[in-house]
C-alpha cells in the first residue's frame, strides 16, 4: 500500500450533513459578482479547518483577500511574490519541521501548510518552484485556482488558456483565432512528480472538491489540487450561470474531474454519455469568435484527451490485438 | 573555550553558520560561495548542525525559503554570488520590507557578460538598494565575527532586518588563513535564541505581506527607511558587545594612519589588507598617505566617514564595480554628494580596479596615489578611471 493510500484508509469524506460552518476565509474580501475562483478558495479551506498556514502568491486572490488594513484571512497567511508561493510553503514547512524537533514549539495538531496560486502562478512563471517544492518532498498542499488567464492584470493568456480562447493578449484577428495553443496539463506534470496525491477538482461538485483537498491536506508528503475556477469577467458570460459553466466543463469532457492516489488514476465521474463541448463553447463569448471548423478540432482534442485519460484510469479495455482468438469459444 | 584553526574561509563561514545553531539552511550551489552550503550540508548531514537543509532548484527559491522559514520563526541561512544574487534579488527586496532578520553571506563576484565567476563587488553593489543591512569582511577571522554579529543585530526587535556579509570571492573565500573559532556556549552567551516579533502560527493569525495601497505605502517605506538608519546604533553597540565577549574590536569604518594624512585611500574589502603595505611603502618614503576602509556599507557609515576625510586635502576612492552612468564609481558616487552635505571639499579621484578578479598590486595602490596628487596639482576635473588596463 503506498502513503497515501495507507494514509486515506479510513477517509471520511464531508457530506451534506456534515460541511464544517467554520470559514476560515472571511466574507467581506473584494472579489468581483460571480467569481468561482473565491468560492473555491473558501471551499478549499473549509475543508481544511484553522490549523492551517497559507502561502498565496499574487493573483486575484492576493489582491482581493488582503489590502492593507484589512484582511479577508482568519489564518495565518503570507504573500511573497508571483512566482513562489510552492517555495514559501516549504520554508515554512521546514521551519516547523526544525523547530518542533528542538523543541522551541510545543507539540500540536498536525499543520496544513497549503500553498495556492492561479494558472498564471502555477503554470506558467511559478512552474519551478512548484516542481522544487514537489520534488523536495514537502509536507505541503498546493493548489491551483485555474480561472485560464492573467485575470488579475486585465485577461491575458497563459499556458493554461484553453486553445480558441479569446483574451487581451491572445486576440482573435484576421489572421488569429485567439489563443493558438493547446491548454497545459498540470495535473499531469505534478503527477510526473511522482507524488502521492494529485487531483482535479471544480466548485460545481463542492463536496468532491472538499473531500479531495481533505485528503490532499491528509497525505503525507506533496500533493496537489487543479481547480477550474470559472471567472465570468473573463470568460464573458453572465454571473449567475457561473456554476452551470463549471458544470458543462465536466459534462462536456473539458475538465475531467479523477484523482491520482500513489500514482494510481482514478476517475471521480464517469460521464458516459458526454455533451457536445459546443454546449460549452457557446455559453462564453472569449469563444464566440471560433468556426464549425474549430469547434470540431476542439471537439476532436476533447475527445482524445479523455480516451487518453481513460485509459491512465484503466477505464477502456485494451482492443484485442489482431488475429488474436475470440475469447469464450 | 575557542579554538585556533588554519581554515579555509569558506569552511569557517559554514562552521560559523553551525556554531550560531541556525534552523534552516536554504542552499544553491554557485561558484565561489559553493564550499559554504557544500560544508554545511555535511555538518547537517553528520549531525553536527541540527537543521533543515533545504536544496532548493534555483537562488529564487532560496530566498523565497528563507521569507517562509524566518516568517514561521525559523533562524535562516543562505549564501550565493553574482548571477544568483540577481536572480534572487526580487525577493530580497521583499525580505527586507517584511522585517525577516535573515542572514546571507555573499561571495562577491563579478556579473555576466562576459561570463567571469571571478571577484569584484559588482553584486554588492546590485543589493544597494535593496533594504538590507550589509557588512564588508576583509579576512576571515572578519567573515566570522561579522557573521555572528549579523544576526545579533538581524533579530534584535530595534533592527528586524536581514543582513549581508560580504567577502571577497576566491581571493578570501578560497584561502587558508589562521582563524578564532569561538566555542558554541561563547557564541550563545552573545546571541539569543531568535525570538520573532511576530510570527505564522495558527494560534494567533497574522496577515503578512496584504496590498499596499497608495494610502499606506508611503508611510511603509518610511517606517522601512527609519529601521534601516536606526539601525546603525545597534550595529555599532552589537560590536561593542562582542568586543567584551571575543575581544576582537570592529567599527563602522577601519582606518590606518588617517591622523596626519594628507591623502586617503578608500576602499572596501581584502584588497585593504595589500592597500595597507603600499601606505607603509609610502610612508617610508616620507609621503603622508592614510588608509580608510568601509566595513559597513548599509547604513553607510557618513559621520565616521566624515570624521576621517575632514582634514585630508586628497581622496581616492576605490570602486571594484563600475557604476555605469558616465561619471563616477557607485561607493564614490556616495562618498561625494556626504562630503558636499558637510561642505567638505577635498580633491576626490575614483579609480575603478579589480574587475572581474584583475589582480591589484601594491605597486598599482602607489601609482594611484602619485597619479591622484599629479592630478590635484593641475586641478583636473574630477573623475574617473579603470586602472591596469590592458591598452
Amino acid at each position: 500500500m503506498g502513503i497515501a493510500s495507507e494514509a486515506l484508509k479510513d477517509f471520511k469524506g464531508f457530506t451534506m450533513k456534515n460541511i464544517p460552518s467554520v470559514e476560515p476565509l472571511s466574507p467581506g474580501h473584494r472579489a468581483c459578482q460571480g467569481c468561482v475562483e473565491i468560492l473555491a478558495l473558501r471551499l478549499a479551506l473549509k475543508a481544511i479547518g484553522t490549523n492551517v498556514i497559507v502561502a498565496s502568491a499574487t493573483g486575484c486572490m492576493e489582491i482581493v483577500t488582503s489590502p492593507y488594513p484589512q484582511t479577508a484571512w482568519r489564518v495565518p497567511w503570507i504573500h511573497v511574490a508571483f512566482e513562489n508561493a510552492a517555495a514559501v510553503i516549504s520554508g515554512v514547512e521546514s521551519a516547523y519541521k526544525v523547530l518542533a524537533r528542538k523543541g522551541r514549539i510545543s507539540p500540536e495538531d498536525k499543520v496544513v501548510f497549503l500553498g495556492y496560486g492561479g494558472d498564471g502562478g502555477t503554470a506558467d512563471i511559478g512552474l519551478q518552484a512548484l516542481s522544487g517544492a514537489l520534488e523536495r518532498g514537502h509536507d505541503i498542499v498546493y493548489i491551483c485556482l485555474d480561472n485560464e488567464a492573467y485575470m488579475n492584470t486585465g485577461i491575458q493568456r497563459s499556458s493554461s488558456t484553453p486553445y480558441g480562447a479569446m483574451t487581451t493578449t491572445s486576440p482573435p484577428g484576421k489572421k488569429s483565432i485567439g489563443q493558438t495553443t493547446w491548454k497545459k496539463n498540470v495535473p499531469a506534470i505534478a503527477a510526473a512528480h511522482d507524488i502521492p496525491y494529485v487531483a482535479t477538482a471544480s466548485p460545481a461538485y463542492p463536496l468532491d472538491l472538499m473531500n479531495k483537498v481533505k485528503k490532499a491536506a491528509m497525505v503525507p508528503g506533496p500533493a496537489y489540487v487543479h481547480i477550474f475556477s470559472v471567472c465570468p469577467t473573463g470568460w464573458r458570460h453572465p454571473t449567475n450561470i457561473a456554476i452551470e459553466v463549471a458544470k458543462m466543463a465536466v459534462a462536456t469532457n473539458v475538465f475531467p474531474l479523477y484523482e491520482v492516489i500513489d500514482g494510481k488514476w482514478i476517475l471521480s465521474r464517469k460521464n458516459p454519455k458526454p455533451k457536445p463541448v459546443v454546449d460549452y463553447l457557446k455559453m462564453q463569448r472569449r469563444f464566440a469568435h471560433l468556426t464549425e471548423e474549430e469547434i470540431e478540432k476542439i471537439q476532436a482534442r476533447v475527445n482524445a484527451e479523455w480516451e487518453a485519460l481513460l485509459e491512465r484510469c484503466g477505464e477502456k479495455k485494451e482492443p484485442a490485438p489482431e488475429g488474436a482468438e475470440p475469447s469464450g469459444e | 573555550m575557542g579554538r585556533r584553526v588554519g581554515m579555509e574561509v569558506s569552511i569557517a563561514a559554514a562552521e560559523a553558520v553551525a556554531l550560531i545553531d541556525v534552523d534552516v539552511v536554504a542552499a544553491y550551489p554557485i561558484t565561489p560561495q559553493t564550499h559554504i552550503v557544500e560544508h554545511l550540508s555535511e555538518l547537517v548531514a553528520n549531525g553536527h548542525l541540527d537543521a533543515e537543509f533545504v536544496p532548493v532548484e534555483s537562488e529564487h527559491s532560496a530566498m523565497s525559503v528563507c521569507v517562509g522559514a524566518a516568517a514561521a520563526g525559523a533562524r535562516t541561512f543562505t549564501s550565493t554570488s553574482a548571477q544568483g544574487y540577481a536572480l534572487m534579488v526580487e525577493i530580497c527586496y521583499i525580505a527586507s520590507s517584511m522585517r525577516l532578520p535573515i542572514v546571507m553571506v555573499m561571495a562577491n563576484r563579478a556579473m555576466s557578460a562576459p561570463i567571469s565567476i571571478w571577484n569584484d563587488h559588482a553584486d554588492m553593489m546590485l543589493a544597494r538598494d535593496t533594504g538590507w543591512i550589509q557588512t564588508v569582511a576583509e579576512n576571515g577571522q572578519e567573515v566570522v565575527d561579522l557573521l555572528i554579529h549579523a544576526y545579533r543585530v538581524a533579530e534584535d526587535h530595534r533592527v528586524l532586518l536581514p543582513v549581508i556579509v560580504n567577502l571577497d570571492g576566491f581571493i578570501l573565500s578560497h584561502v587558508i588563513e589562521p582563524i578564532e573559532l569561538p566555542s558554541k556556549e561563547e557564541v550563545q552567551k552573545y546571541l539569543p535564541p531568535y525570538k520573532p516579533a511576530l510570527r505564522l502560527d495558527p494560534k494567533n493569525p497574522v496577515t503578512m505581506g496584504p496590498v499596499g495601497v497608495p494610502e499606506i505605502y508611503t508611510e511603509a517605506k518610511k517606517a522601512q527607511d527609519e529601521a534601516l538608519k536606526n539601525s546603525k546604533k545597534v550595529i555599532i553597540e552589537a560590536w561593542e558587545e562582542f568586543a567584551k565577549h571575543f575581544g576582537r574590536t570592529y567599527r563602522p569604518v577601519e582606518t590606518y594612519k588617517c591622523e596626519d594624512a594628507e591623502v586617503i585611500l578608500l576602499l572596501m574589502g581584502s584588497i585593504a589588507e595589500t592597500a595597507m603595505r603600499a601606505v607603509d611603502a609610502m610612508r617610508a618614503r616620507g609621503k603622508k598617505v592614510g588608509l580608510a576602509r568601509i566595513r559597513l556599507f548599509r547604513p553607510f557609515p557618513v559621520e565616521e566617514l566624515v570624521s576621517t576625510l575632514k582634514n585630508a586635502r586628497t581622496v581616492a576612492v576605490i570602486d571594484r564595480a563600475l557604476g555605469f552612468n558616465g561619471h563616477v564609481g557607485p561607493v564614490c558616487a556616495e562618498v561625494k554628494s556626504m562630503l558636499f552635505d558637510h561642505g567638505l571639499t577635498p580633491y576626490v579621484w575614483n579609480y575603478i580596479a579589480g574587475l572581474g578578479g584583475r589582480d591589484v598590486t601594491v605597486e598599482n595602490f602607489i601609482e594611484m596615489v602619485d597619479m591622484v596628487e599629479a592630478k590635484a596639482a593641475k586641478k583636473e576635473p574630477m573623475g574617473y578611471e579603470i586602472i591596469n588596463v590592458r591598452e
